[in-house]
């Protein structure tokens, strides 16, 4: 294997040595462009869509419009995948997607045990935690143990209920709407709204920390 | 399969450790390798239940040590290799040397990026009416198979509760070892987490999954 793969650091690389992992991916991908099975400028396209415009502020708008509409949060809960694209406000969401609406009395928080499994169209690409083996064998088991990890403290009598993505339904949690937001523009609302608080993993942030 | 992916539940690997404005890709290599296995997906290369269990067959050892995108780029070229698009012997040369089956929906190319960023619909129509309502009482079956599965180990033989029903779904157990779709009801299962973990369990826990039919049985 090679061991040029660091999940915590981003260091700039000497391109004079290309690891062994960037040797074989380089090799692959010339095969099948070879072989007429891609384009590469297709495959550019995919990541630039993927580091530019789909991300967790698609999630947050659709919280945000939630907090503030109360017939769209009806619907969200009841079909988000029907919800949201009859928003039309960003490119189609597929299907079965599961919005889980956190309480004073409950606390949702979304996992993938066996593999990785996340709503893409809201919130982008998994972060390497959601994808590792620390938060995919904890999560089902000591979630308060995992929320500690993040400096989440909820009352000891919150109901915890875990989702384990287990198949192509995919979940989004709606965190509650902060205290001292009222009248707030869903604008300003969604940058309340954090990714890890769509995940489970996370509260939004309160009034006071936008204006630091 | 019973393999190292199937986490849940399992100790020791430590804190959860979040990376403060962590970017999409940490290295050049990350996109291409994501990139390759969306487009090869979309066109009908591979499939997303039989690129999953491309992942969990890799050796325990190189599963646990390698990143997440080494897991998909090993398993993608070892599928490519087993399902003969991509010879052993190209791999090593670095370049094709022979002619590949075509993808069943042919070249990846700029006309299909729109269509990759929304997944497709895994909503098949029944065979059969559902076996289960939400309420119904039900057991996790005890099964082992070393092929493909969705049922993980930590709720097997537990019993839970039915809570929705989510349609009918192509069963990954069948389309991961290309023997067709074989749709199935999905249900949200939830369990107590003192069903789950015995007497230390958190006492305000409940966990669910989501399981296909033949995952279940009446109580």
């Amino acid at each position: 294997m090679a061991h040029d793969h660091d999940h915590h650091h981003h260091h700039d690389h000497d391109h004079s040595e290309l690891s062994e992992t960037q040797l074989r991916v380089r090799a692959l991908e010339t095969i099948l462009t070879e072989k007429g099975y891609v384009d590469p400028k297709a495959l550019d396209a995919i990541v630039e869509m993927y580091e530019t415009k789909i991300g967790p502020r698609n999630g947050a708008a659709v919280v945000a419009k939630a907090w503030t509409d109360p017939a769209f949060k009806q619907a969200l809960l009841a079909d988000a995948t029907k919800a949201i694209n009859a928003l039309g406000h960003f490119a189609r969401t597929g299907d079965h997607l599961i919005a889980v609406e956190n309480t004073p009395q409950r606390h949702n928080m979304v996992v993938c045990t066996l593999c990785s499994c996340y709503p893409w169209e809201m919130l982008g690409l998994p972060p390497v935690w959601y994808k590792a083996a620390p938060y995919r064998s904890r999560a089902v088991k000591d979630p308060r143990g995992v929320l500690a990890d993040f400096g989440v403290t909820l009352a000891k009598d919150t109901e915890i209920r875990v989702w384990d993505s287990t198949a192509e339904t995919r979940f989004l949690v709606l965190p509650m709407r902060p205290a001292g937001t009222e009248g707030w523009s869903e604008d300003k609302l969604a940058e309340l709204v954090t990714r890890d608080s769509m995940i489970g993993t996370g509260l939004p942030k309160a009034p006071a920390e936008l204006k630091r | 399969m019973n393999g190292v992916h199937d986490m849940g539940g399992m100790d020791g690997f430590g804190k959860v450790e979040p990376e403060a404005n962590e970017p999409t890709f940490h290295e050049r290599w990350e996109g291409r390798v994501m990139a390759m296995v969306r487009a090869m997906g979309a066109n009908g290369g591979v499939n997303i239940d039989s690129q999953r269990f491309a992942r969990e067959s890799l050796p325990p050892e190189v599963y646990l040590a390698s990143s997440y995108y080494q897991k998909w780029f090993l398993a993608i070229e070892n599928q490519l290799v087993e399902h003969k698009m991509v010879g052993a012997d190209e791999v090593e040369a670095g370049h094709s040397l022979h002619t590949s089956p075509p993808l069943l929906r042919g070249p990846f190319t700029l006309d299909d990026v729109k269509r990759c960023a929304t997944r497709g619909s895994f909503a098949r129509e029944p065979q059969s009416p559902a076996a289960f309502k939400p309420g119904d009482k039900v057991r996790a079956r005890n099964i082992n198979p070393v092929t493909h599965t969705r049922l993980p180990r930590y709720v097997r033989g537990h019993v839970g509760t039915v809570e929705r029903i989510n349609g009918c779904h192509v069963f990954p157990d069948s389309n991961a070892h290309g023997k067709g779709d074989h749709p199935q009801w999905l249900y949200t299962v939830v369990f107590d987490a003192h069903e789950l973990w015995g007497d230390d369990a958190d006492p305000t826990l409940k966990v669910s999954i989501d399981a296909f039919e033949p995952y279940l049985e009446r109580l």
